[in-house]
C-alpha cells in the first residue's frame, strides 16, 4: 500500500527572482506540512530536472539546499511524464519497504530564468539530433504533425481542438494560482497567432515558473486517505519519425496495464487528470484512455461532460494549457488538484465525487506514458 | 562494420536508409545493427526520394535566427516508397496522401530534403 499523504503547489506564472531550487523548496515545504510531517522524517527524495539549471545530481543538490539527508535520492527524467513516473517509483519504493516517506518534487523558473526562445530550443532537442533537429522543428511542430494526422484519420477539426483550450481556461478562471484568468472563446483560439499549424498560440501551453511536490508514504499520516491503487508505463519510441501508428500509441498500452494493476475499469473513474501540453495532446489522450470514443472528445467537452459539474471532471485547476507549465512541475499540478478534490479541499472547484481518479502523463512526442489510478479511502 | 555512406545529414544530396539482410526490416536512423533483430551491419541503400505525405505542420514560429529567416516552412513526415518514414521539408500546400518526390534545398546552413507534389 502507498498513500499520497501531502501535496504542495505554488502559483504558476512569473516568480521573478526565484531559482528552480527556490520553487522546489517552496513546494516541498508545503507538501511536508500538508502531510503533517517534519522534514527530518523524509527519507526518500525523487526530483525531476531543470532546463534552466541543469545538474547531473539535482536530487542531492536539492536535498542539501533544502536541509535534509535522505537514505534514497536521485533525479528522474521522462519529460512531461516525469511527475507521474516519480510517483510510480515512490509507490514501489514504499511498498518494498525501502523508505517510509518519499518527497517527490519538481520546480523551475522556466519563464523568467531564460528566454522563450531558449525554452523552445531546449525542448526541441527531444527530436533526433541528426535526422530531425536540423530541419528546424519545434515541440509544437512535432505535435502539429500528430494533430494533422489525427484530424485526417478521425475527422477532428481545428474548432474541435479549440474546445479544449476554452475548457481549460474556464477551469483556470476558478483557481487563484493559475497563470491565465481571462476568458477565451473558440473564436479567440481560432484567431490566435499560428505557431505550428494546425496548432495556434492558444492551442499551446505557456512557459511558466512554478513548483509542485507530494509526499508518498507507506501509511496515512492523518485523516486524508488517498491511496495509489495501481499504475503502469509504456514507452514505444522517442522520436516522432519512429512513432507507431495512431492506433498503437503508448497511452492505450499503459492504461490497459494500469487497469489490470489497479483492478478498476474506466467506468469506475469519477475524476480525470490528463496531460494537456497542447489541445491535440488532450484530445488524443482522452480517446486513447477510453474517456471518449474516437473523434468524440470535443463533443463531450461541448456537452459539459468534462466540466466541474459534468460526469467526468477534468483538470479542474486549468491544466498545463491555462494553470501553466513549468516543466516537471507542470503535470504535477494535475496530481495536486486531484488530491485536493479527493480530500474535499478544492473549495469553489470541488466536484461532487472524486472517489476514483485516473491520471495520465506523456513525455516527448507521445513517447513515454504513465497511467495511474488513485482511490479515496475513508 | 559498414561505414555510413554520405547523405543529407552529412552534407551530401542523398537520402540513405538501411535494410537488414537477416530479417528484412528497414530503418532510417543509421545504426551498426538492426534495431528489429539485432543482426550486425544492415545494408545501407539510397532511397529514390519518392513517397506519400503522412503528416504536415507549417512552422510559423521558429526558435533561432537561422530558422526564423525561413518562416513559414512546412515540416512533413513522408512514407517513402521503400517503406520507411522520414522527416523533411515540403511545399506549404502539401496535403496528407499527396504523392511526392524529394529535391534538396538550403535551410539554416545546410541542404535538406524538400518534398513536392509529383
Amino acid at each position: 500500500m502507498s498513500f499520497i499523504t501531502g501535496v504542495g503547489l505554488t502559483s504558476y506564472g512569473k516568480h521573478e527572482g526565484s531559482s528552480s531550487l527556490d520553487l522546489m523548496s517552496q513546494a516541498a515545504q508545503l507538501a511536508i506540512a500538508d502531510a503533517g510531517l517534519k522534514r527530518s522524517e523524509i527519507d526518500g527524495v525523487l526530483c525531476g530536472y531543470s532546463t534552466v539549471s541543469p545538474h547531473i545530481m539535482l536530487a542531492t543538490v536539492f536535498a542539501e539546499h533544502f536541509g535534509i539527508k535522505p537514505s534514497y535520492a536521485h533525479a528522474v527524467q521522462v519529460g512531461g511524464a516525469t511527475g507521474l513516473a516519480m510517483t510510480m517509483l515512490a509507490h514501489h519504493l514504499v511498498e518494498a519497504g525501502i523508505v517510509e516517506h518519499v518527497l517527490v518534487v519538481g520546480g523551475e523558473n522556466r519563464l523568467t530564468g531564460q528566454s522563450r526562445d531558449a525554452s523552445i530550443l531546449a525542448l526541441a532537442q527531444v527530436g533526433h539530433p541528426n535526422y530531425e533537429v536540423p530541419l528546424g522543428p519545434t515541440i509544437p511542430a512535432y505535435y502539429g504533425l500528430l494533430a494533422s494526422r489525427y484530424m485526417h484519420e478521425y475527422g477532428v477539426t481545428q474548432e474541435d481542438l479549440a474546445e479544449f483550450a476554452v475548457l481549460m481556461r474556464a477551469h483556470a478562471r476558478t483557481h487563484p494560482g493559475a497563470q491565465f484568468h481571462e476568458a477565451i472563446t473558440v473564436a479567440d483560439v481560432m484567431g490566435s497567432k499560428p505557431v505550428a499549424m494546425p496548432l495556434k498560440l492558444l492551442d499551446c501551453c505557456p512557459v511558466s515558473d512554478g513548483g509542485a511536490a507530494f509526499v508518498i508514504s507507506r501509511e496515512r499520516t492523518g485523516e486524508a486517505g488517498v491511496r495509489i491503487r495501481g499504475c503502469a508505463q509504456a514507452h514505444t519510441h522517442q522520436h516522432i519519425t519512429a512513432a507507431p501508428a495512431l492506433s498503437e500509441l503508448g497511452a492505450e498500452i499503459s492504461v490497459a496495464k494500469a487497469k489490470q494493476a489497479a483492478g478498476v475499469a474506466i467506468s469506475d473513474v469519477r475524476y480525470a487528470a490528463v496531460y494537456d501540453s497542447f489541445t491535440i495532446t488532450l484530445a488524443m489522450l482522452l480517446e486513447d484512455l477510453g474517456l471518449a470514443g474516437r473523434g468524440e472528445a470535443a463533443a463531450r467537452v461541448r456537452s459539459g461532460h468534462f466540466g466541474r459539474g459534468g460526469a467526468m471532471p477534468l483538470n479542474t485547476h486549468g491544466g498545463l494549457l491555462s494553470y501553466g507549465h513549468c516543466g516537471v512541475g507542470g503535470a504535477m499540478a494535475h496530481l495536486v488538484e486531484t488530491h485536493l478534490q479527493m480530500t474535499g479541499r478544492a473549495g469553489n472547484r470541488q466536484v461532487r465525487d472524486a472517489s476514483i481518479a485516473l491520471l495520465h502523463g506523456d513525455g516527448g512526442v507521445l513517447s513515454s506514458h504513465v497511467s495511474m489510478f488513485l482511490e479515496q479511502v475513508r | 562494420m559498414s561505414e555510413k555512406p554520405a547523405d543529407w545529414t552529412t552534407g551530401a544530396e542523398a537520402i540513405v536508409y538501411q535494410r537488414c539482410a537477416a530479417c528484412g526490416a528497414m530503418q532510417y536512423f543509421h545504426r551498426s545493427f538492426c534495431a528489429s533483430c539485432g543482426s550486425p551491419d544492415p545494408e545501407p541503400k539510397q532511397a529514390s526520394g519518392a513517397g506519400t505525405v503522412y503528416a504536415t505542420s507549417l512552422v510559423c514560429r521558429a526558435a533561432t535566427p537561422e530558422t526564423r529567416a525561413h518562416v513559414p516552412y512546412n515540416i512533413v513526415l513522408v512514407d517513402t516508397e521503400e517503406g520507411f518514414r522520414m522527416m523533411g521539408h515540403g511545399d506549404n500546400e502539401l496535403a496528407i496522401g499527396d504523392k511526392v518526390t524529394a529535391r534538396f534545398v538550403p535551410f539554416a546552413g545546410r541542404s535538406v530534403p524538400y518534398f513536392e507534389k509529383v
